[in-house]
C-alpha cells in the first residue's frame, strides 16, 4: 500500500510540470492509472497499448534466447571447437550453458543499448513536447538488436538508434505517426551508412572480424568465415546446411532471424491473440512463394543457365526462401506493425502479398546485398497509404452509386 | 426478400446487474429538472421565468433557431430555478412538483382522419416533437423535413438493456396510435425492428414493415438497422424514436395529455436489487437508487443511460429525457500494479492477449469505470471493424473528423452515423481514444458549416 500511495502523491506534485511525462512513463510501468473513463464508454476493454506491445515483445523473447544460444553456437563451431548439431532441434550441441554464456554477454548489451538509447530519445522529446511517452518503443527496442549482426560495434548501433527514433518516429510526432517501421530504418540507416559492416561473410558470426584483423597482421590462426545462406546462394557458392538446420535456425545469420520454426511459433501465438494481422503474415507468405516459384520456372524452362548470377537464387526451391534469412522475422514481426502497414482489411491483402512478392525479387535481383525483406518492407510501408486510398474509395464510390441511384 | 437483419461483427458485453422482471413504482420525486443538453444542438429560450406556475405537458422553452419545437413540463408545478453555467448557458430548469398533478389538455385527435400538416402540428404544440430525432446530425427532427422513412428499434441490445417487450407490454393502443400518425409524415415506409425470438408488442401493429434482428450488440442500434435496411445518403433525412416515447405519444394523441410516465430499468453491479421502475421523465433519480442496495456515499457512478452511451449524472442527479435505463457501475479510480502485463480474468477484452474473457462467452462481468490504461495515438488497425458492423470504415472516418476533412468526412459516410455507433469500438479501443466524442465534434461541424 505503501508505495501505491506515496506514488500517487508523487504523481500529484509532478501534475503540469515538465517531468511529468517522464514520471508517469516510470508510473505507469508499475501501475495502471486510476483514470476513469469521461464523457464517453464508462466502461473500457482490459486491453491497452501497453499490454499490446508487451505481447509482441513476449513473442519476441524465444528469438532473443534462441539468437544467444546460436551466437555462442556458431562461434564455437566456426572456431572448431564443437561438432555441428546432430540430434535435431533440441541436439545438446547447442543447448548448452556454454553457447549461451558467450551470446549472452554479447547480446545483453546490444538489448540495452537499443533501450537505453531509444528511450532515452523517447522521454527526452516527450518531456519536450508534453506528450507521453508512447509504447512504440519497446517492441522497436527489442527488434532492433535481433535484427543486427552480433559482432556489430556498439557507437554504430546508438547512431543507428538515434537516427532511426528521431528521423523515423518522433519528426512526424511519435508512434502511431510515423511512415516507415522505425526498427526497420534503423537496420538501413546502418546498411546505407557503413555497408562493409552490414553484408558479406565476416559479420555473422562472433570473432570473425577479429579474426581477420589477427590474420592481417600475421596471425597464423585460421580464419574464420560465417556467411549466411543467402550470401553463399547469391554468390552461387555451395549451402552445406540441411534444410531442417534453416528450419530450426542453427546458421548464421542477424542475432534473432534464424529460427524460422521459433517465428512460426511466435506467429501463430500473435493470430492467436489477435495482435498480429494473419492477412499481412498470411498474403506475405503467399507473396514469396508466388515469386519464388515464377523464379523456379523460369529455371526450369532454361532461360537462366547456371553461368548467370542469378542462377543460385533463382534456383532456390521456391519454399526455402521462407526459412532462409529474415524473411520469416519480417513477415511476422515488421510487416504486420500497424502503423507502417496497411490499416484496412483488404489493403492489407494486397500490401502483404506485395512485400513477399518484392522481397524475393530483390533477393534475386541484388546479389550484392540479398535481403530483400527490408527493402521490400520499406517500399511497401511508403505505399501503404496509396493502396488504403484506393481500398477506401471503392467504399466511397458505392456511397456515391447508392445515392445517384436514389434520386434519380 | 427477407426482412430480417442478421449481423456477425459486434460484442456482447455482459454485465452483472440486469433488472428482474418486477415493476415497482418509485417514490413519488419532489423536484424536476430538465436539462436542455439532452437535446443536442437546441438553444433554449425560455417561455416562463423562475416562479411561474405550469402544468403538466405545458412547454416551458422552445429552440432559439425554431420556435416551433417547443420543450415541455412533466408535471405540474412551479419553475423554482433556472440554473446557469459560463456565459449564463442555462443547465437546468428545476419544477417543484404539485401535490395533484394537472395536466394541460392537448384534445383528443382521430389519427385516421387528419392529415399530415395537423399531427405535425398537433406534436410540436404539445412538445411530442422533441422525441423526434433526426439523422444526419444526430439531433431533434428538423419539421420542415420529410423523412424518407422512420426507424424504430424495439430491441436493445446494449449492456444491462432494459426488455422492452416487457416494458411495452399493454400498451399496443398507444403504440400504434403514434404509428399511424408517424406513418403520415413519412413518404416511406416505417421500420420496425423486434428481436429475433421476441414476443414484442410492436411485432402485431398495422403500417409497419417488421423486421426481426439478431446477432451481437449492436444489432439493436438503429443506426445499424438504418444502414442495413435503407441507408441515409446525401440529401436523404430518416427519423428515429425510441418506442418506449412512442407510447407517450400516443397517449397523447388519446387522451390529449402529455403524460411524462416511462418504466426504467434500474441495473448494474453496484445495484443490488436491480428491477423496473414507474417513474417520470427528469425525475430525481435519488428516489430509485438509494432504496435499492446503492450505497449513500459510495463510490459509484450513476448513468442516465447505458455503460456505452449514457450520461453520468451526480447522485442528487436527474433522468435523462431520452433515458430508459439507469446503470449504477463502481468507480475504478485506483491503481493496479502491473495492470498491463498480468493475465486478465475479470475484464472482458475482444483480443486474446493474456486476457482471458474469450474463454467464457457467457460469463457476466462486474466492470468498473477505470480507462485500463492511457490515452494514446491510433496504433492498431483492423480491430474496430471487428465489432462494427457499418458499411462504413470506422478508423478512416474517425480520423477524418479529427483533421477536420469535411469533404472526406461526407464521403466516407458521416450522414449515417450518431455518437453511440462507435461505443464499442470506443469500448474497445487500444489507444482508449473518445470515438464518439470525436463523432459529435465532427456532426456538429457538419451542421455548422454544411447545415
Amino acid at each position: 500500500m505503501g508505495l501505491k500511495q506515496n506514488l500517487h502523491k508523487l504523481k500529484e506534485k509532478y501534475r503540469g510540470t515538465k517531468m511529468a511525462p517522464a514520471f508517469n512513463a516510470l508510473h505507469t510501468f508499475l501501475y495502471t492509472p486510476n483514470d476513469t473513463a469521461q464523457g464517453g464508454t464508462h466502461i473500457k476493454s482490459a486491453d491497452d497499448l501497453k499490454r499490446t506491445m508487451n505481447t509482441v515483445i513476449m513473442a519476441l523473447i524465444p528469438c532473443l534466447i534462441f539468437g544467444m544460444f546460436n551466437a555462442g553456437y556458431q562461434h564455437y563451431l566456426a572456431v572448431g571447437d564443437i561438432q555441428a548439431v546432430t540430434n535435431g532441434f533440441f541436439s545438446s550441441e547447442f543447448w548448452n550453458l556454454q553457447n549461451f554464456i558467450l551470446g549472452f554477454w554479447k547480446i545483453l548489451p546490444l538489448v540495452i543499448i537499443s533501450y537505453g538509447v531509444g528511450l532515452g530519445i523517447e522521454f527526452l522529446f516527450a518531456v519536450i513536447k508534453g506528450h507521453e511517452v508512447e509504447e512504440g518503443y519497446l517492441v522497436t527496442g527489442m527488434l532492433v538488436p535481433l535484427i543486427v549482426p552480433i559482432d556489430i560495434p556498439w557507437w554504430m548501433l546508438i547512431v543507428a538508434v538515434a537516427f532511426g527514433v528521431v528521423i523515423g518516429k518522433e519528426v512526424f510526432g511519435g508512434t502511431g505517426m510515423n511512415i516507415l517501421n522505425p526498427a526497420l530504418t534503423i537496420r538501413a540507416f546502418l546498411f546505407f551508412a557503413y555497408p562493409t559492416w552490414m553484408s558479406g561473410d565476416k559479420v555473422w558470426v562472433e570473432g570473425a572480424v577479429e579474426r581477420t584483423k589477427e590474420i592481417a597482421n600475421g596471425s597464423t590462426a585460421d580464419a574464420i568465415s560465417g556467411e549466411t545462406i543467402l550470401g553463399s546462394l547469391a554468390q552461387s557458392h555451395p549451402v552445406d546446411y540441411s534444410v531442417l538446420d534453416m528450419f530450426y535456425g542453427f546458421i548464421p545469420g542477424s542475432v534473432g532471424e534464424t529460427s524460422t520454426l521459433l517465428i512460426l511459433l511466435a506467429g501463430l501465438f500473435l493470430i492467436f491473440t489477435k495482435i498480429g494481422s494473419w492477412r499481412i503474415m498470411l498474403s506475405a507468405t503467399l507473396g514469396a512463394l508466388v515469386m519464388g516459384y515464377i523464379f523456379n520456372m523460369v529455371v526450369d524452362a532454361g532461360w537462366i543457365t547456371e553461368t548467370s548470377k542469378f542462377y543460385g537464387l533463382m534456383s532456390t526451391e521456391f519454399w526455402h526462401h521462407l526459412i532462409i534469412g529474415g524473411m520469416a522475422f519480417g513477415i511476422v514481426y515488421m510487416a504486420t506493425d500497424p502503423v507502417t502497414g496497411s490499416q484496412t482489411n483488404r489493403g492489407k491483402w494486397i500490401y502483404g502479398f506485395l512485400i513477399g512478392f518484392i522481397s524475393i525479387m530483390i533477393r534475386v535481383f541484388n546479389p550484392a546485398y540479398p535481403e530483400g525483406v527490408m527493402l521490400a518492407i520499406l517500399l511497401m510501408n511508403v505505399f501503404a497509404p496509396t493502396i488504403d486510398h484506393y481500398v477506401v474509395q471503392g467504399n466511397v464510390k458505392k456511397r456515391l452509386k447508392r445515392g445517384k441511384l436514389k434520386t434519380a | 426478400m427477407s426482412n430480417d437483419i442478421k449481423i456477425k461483427k459486434g460484442l456482447d458485453i455482459k454485465l452483472k446487474g440486469g433488472a428482474e422482471k418486477t415493476t415497482e413504482k418509485a417514490v413519488i420525486s419532489n423536484f424536476y429538472t430538465l436539462r436542455p443538453e439532452d437535446f443536442h444542438a437546441v438553444t433554449p429560450r425560455l417561455i416562463y421565468k423562475e416562479g411561474a406556475k405550469v402544468k403538466a405537458g405545458e412547454p416551458i422553452f422552445h429552440d432559439k433557431s425554431n420556435e416551433a419545437v417547443k420543450f415541455v413540463s412533466p408535471v405540474s408545478g412551479e419553475i423554482i430555478e433556472i440554473e446557469r453555467g459560463a456565459k449564463r448557458r442555462i443547465m437546468g430548469i428545476k419544477i417543484q412538483a404539485d401535490k395533484e398533478q394537472t395536466y394541460h389538455d392537448y384534445g383528443k385527435l382521430n389519427v385516421d382522419a387528419v392529415d399530415a400538416e395537423t399531427i405535425k402540428a398537433h406534436l410540436l404544440a404539445s412538445g411530442c416533437w422533441a422525441f423526434i430525432k433526426q439523422r444526419p446530425y444526430d439531433i431533434i427532427a428538423k419539421p420542415d423535413h420529410t423523412p424518407k422513412a422512420i426507424f424504430i428499434s424495439g430491441y436493445d441490445s446494449a449492456p444491462l438493456a432494459a426488455d422492452l417487450d416487457y416494458v411495452l407490454q399493454g400498451k399496443e393502443a398507444e403504440l400504434q396510435a403514434a404509428i399511424t400518425a408517424l406513418g403520415k409524415l413519412t413518404e416511406g415506409k416505417v421500420h420496425v425492428s423486434v428481436g429475433e425470438k421476441s414476443n414484442s408488442p410492436l411485432a402485431g401493429l398495422s403500417g409497419i414493415t417488421l423486421h426481426k434482428v439478431s446477432g451481437p450488440h449492436p444489432c439493436g442500434n438503429v443506426g445499424t438497422q438504418i444502414n442495413k435496411i435503407n441507408p441515409v445518403n446525401k440529401g436523404e433525412t430518416v427519423w428515429t424514436i425510441n418506442p418506449q416515447d412512442l407510447v407517450i405519444i400516443g397517449e397523447l394523441l388519446l387522451t390529449g395529455k402529455f403524460n411524462a410516465e416511462r418504466i426504467v430499468a434500474l441495473v448494474g453491479s453496484s445495484v443490488k436489487k436491480p428491477r423496473y421502475f414507474v417513474t417520470k421523465i427528469a425525475s430525481e433519480v435519488a428516489t430509485m437508487v438509494y432504496d435499492n442496495g446503492v450505497e449513500q456515499g459510495g463510490n459509484d457512478r450513476i448513468i442516465s443511460g447505458n455503460v456505452l452511451s449514457g450520461k453520468q449524472i451526480a447522485p442528487d442527479g436527474y433522468l435523462g429525457y431520452y433515458s430508459n435505463i439507469i446503470t449504477v457501475i463502481p468507480e475504478g479510480d485506483d491503481y493496479e500494479l502491473f495492470g498491463w502485463n498480468k493475465p486478465i480474468f475479470d475484464k472482458i477484452s475482444n483480443s486474446r492477449a493474456l486476457t482471458f474473457s474469450w474463454l467464457t462467452p457467457n460469463k457476466t462481468y462486474d466492470l468498473d469505470t477505470n480507462m485500463n490504461g492511457e490515452h494514446r495515438n491510433f496504433v492498431l488497425t483492423g480491430n474496430y471493424e471487428e465489432v462494427f458492423p457499418l458499411d462504413i470504415y470506422p478508423l478512416q472516418i474517425l480520423k477524418s473528423c479529427l483533421y477536420k476533412d469535411l469533404d472526406e468526412m461526407e464521403a466516407l459516410g458521416m450522414y449515417e452515423v450518431a455518437p453511440e455507433d462507435f461505443a464499442l469500438t470506443e469500448f474497445i479501443c487500444v489507444s482508449k481514444q473518445p470515438h464518439q466524442k470525436i463523432i459529435r465534434a465532427g456532426l456538429d461541424l457538419m451542421i455548422e458549416e454544411i447545415g
